[in-house]
């Protein structure tokens, strides 16, 4: 069943375009992830998505009964987030901001769904403790319990696993392909092209020449093929 | 020490004394509040360069001598705040440099205004009094009071009733927005909100210390507390002891009333940093 497509859609800010002819589609189960060099247009793309964000050209659909608020979302961490002092317990109820209509308070059902999140993400021992104490690996996943709270149907991640180190980036990555599994689909920014065709159905390429496929069909394409190739040419001489 | 108390309760017998320390609580409190989101979203500054706006605004209106100075104080800070918060997402010109050059500017302007136009024989003690606040707070007029306890009441019922949209706005803009959230609007308020406070406050303390009721509260709560919650509901504890603090004393010693305040809000930070470590 079909959630999103998007239909030849170039995506640009203040004048400037970064990406042209964008097309894709996301159906339910599927994890998507979106990979391409710095300055591509992949955060656009998903601020696109998020409706953050306008396209300059093209059209971005939800259909099949998919709207912006069952869309959960983990955005890349700021510089106002590292010391704020928040319980994960006030962090991951805010996630239910979409259910709240008129109501100026959280309802039980809206706690208790936090708690389960809280529970599901393996943090229930952190409830009480203020982000700004926990790891990055641990304010990671109290983002992800948020951000299901807002939906049980598609995650959005904005390079989940940046600045992580490999332990914690394993776990990760299981955590979000569990969620998979379980029915969620996934959109997912990724610059660990390596994980990205481990994990992921589908590739989205944003570049000069875009490409959108299966993994399998990405792994045998040419943007695939050099894209894949350049990085670890690239890690080569770093080493 | 009855002497003390002997003093203070023949002080509390005048009603300018209880309607002065009733408005000064308010204000301190209102302020106190929205000071956990400013500092939190890196506006700590705003609540500085606002006040020198509502400065510049205050020798527009003594120039062109109107009686009622708010009707062109209010607008014109209420303004400057939506154009501050809304340019600090802007790339052009950073937020903090635009903060900045409002302060400076509105300060010059205001003064330059003053000077050259002014009407009055003490010029240096009417700008004295307009930047460190004056004995007016000691003079409210009943009208007055009751037009404070309004503006309080409208923001903290707006304060309680946003709170965990407020919240929201604060640590993660742009997941607000992606649940839905009209972030805009959310900014919007705590933009006008925020200049009615300043408005209110430069009787209390003066344009110069406003800043001060709005980040000192909030900084010291932060310093110890750990939940957004524990952290707002201590700022604005913190916030109405110094205030009545600092107000009796400046009563009883004769200091400058925002002065006082100030001096002990940065006690309580004092403090609240060495038990914080």
């Amino acid at each position: 069943m079909k959630q999103i497509i998007c239909e030849n859609v170039s995506l640009g800010y203040e004048g400037t375009t970064v990406a042209t002819g964008i097309n894709f589609e996301v159906n339910e189960g599927e994890y998507l992830c979106i990979v391409g060099e710095n300055g591509s247009g992949k955060t656009t793309l998903l601020k696109a998505i998020l409706g953050l964000q306008n396209p300059v050209d093209g059209k971005i659909e939800f259909v099949n009964g998919l709207t912006r608020k069952d869309i959960g979302y983990l955005p890349q961490q700021t510089i106002v987030q590292r010391d704020f002092p928040a319980s994960v317990r006030e962090i991951v109820q805010s996630g239910c901001q979409g259910r709240l209509g008129f109501r100026p308070f959280y309802s039980k059902s809206d706690k208790a769904l936090a708690a389960k999140n809280i529970e599901k993400m393996g943090i229930a021992d952190l409830t009480s403790r203020s982000y700004r104490e926990l790891s990055g690996g641990q304010q990671q996943r109290v983002l992800l319990a948020r951000a299901l709270c807002a939906t049980g149907k598609l995650l959005i991640l904005d390079e989940p696993v940046s600045g992580l180190d490999p332990k914690v980036t394993a776990e990760l990555y299981k955590i979000i392909k569990e969620l998979n599994e379980e029915g969620i689909t996934i959109v997912m920014i990724s610059h660990d092209i390596e994980a990205a065709v481990e994990y992921a159905s589908h590739i989205l390429h944003v570049g000069h020449n875009n490409f959108f496929g299966t993994k399998e069909e990405y792994l045998l394409s040419s943007e695939g093929k050099s894209f894949i190739s350049g990085i670890t040419k690239g890690e080569g001489e770093n080493e | 020490m009855s002497s003390f108390f002997e003093r203070l309760s023949e002080y509390m017998s005048y009603s300018f004394v209880v309607n002065a320390l009733i408005v000064g609580i308010l204000i301190s409190l209102c302020a106190s509040l929205l000071g956990v989101t400013l500092v939190l979203k890196r506006l700590s500054f705003i609540g500085d360069g606002l006040s020198h706006v509502a400065f510049g605004a205050m020798a527009i209106a003594a120039v062109v001598g109107m009686t009622n100075e708010m009707l062109i104080v209010l607008p014109v800070t209420i303004l400057c705040a939506i154009f501050l918060l809304r340019s600090s997402g802007n790339t052009k010109i950073k937020g903090d440099a635009a903060v900045a050059m409002f302060s400076v500017g509105a300060l010059a302007f205001g003064y330059l205004l003053m000077n050259i136009f002014s009407t009055s024989s003490n010029l240096s003690g009417d700008v004295c009094s307009t930047l460190f606040g004056s004995t007016s707070i000691l003079t409210l007029s009943s009208t007055d009071v009751i037009m404070c306890l309004g503006m309080s009441a409208v923001v903290m019922i707006l304060f309680v009733f946003f709170y965990n949209r407020i919240f929201n706005v604060t640590f993660d803009e742009n997941f607000a927005k992606a649940v839905g959230s009209n972030t805009g609007a959310y900014n919007l308020l705590i933009a006008v909100v925020i200049a009615v406070i300043i408005v209110l406050a430069m009787k209390l303390v003066g344009s110069l210390l406003i800043s001060a009721l709005v980040i000192f509260p909030a900084l010291s709560a932060m310093k110890v507390f750990k939940s957004f919650k524990s952290v707002t509901v201590c700022s604005g504890i913190i916030a109405v002891s110094a205030a009545v603090i600092g107000m009796l004393i400046s009563i009883m010693a004769g200091t400058p009333v925002g002065a006082t305040i100030v001096a002990v809000d940065v006690a309580v930070f004092a403090i609240f940093s060495i038990v914080g470590r």
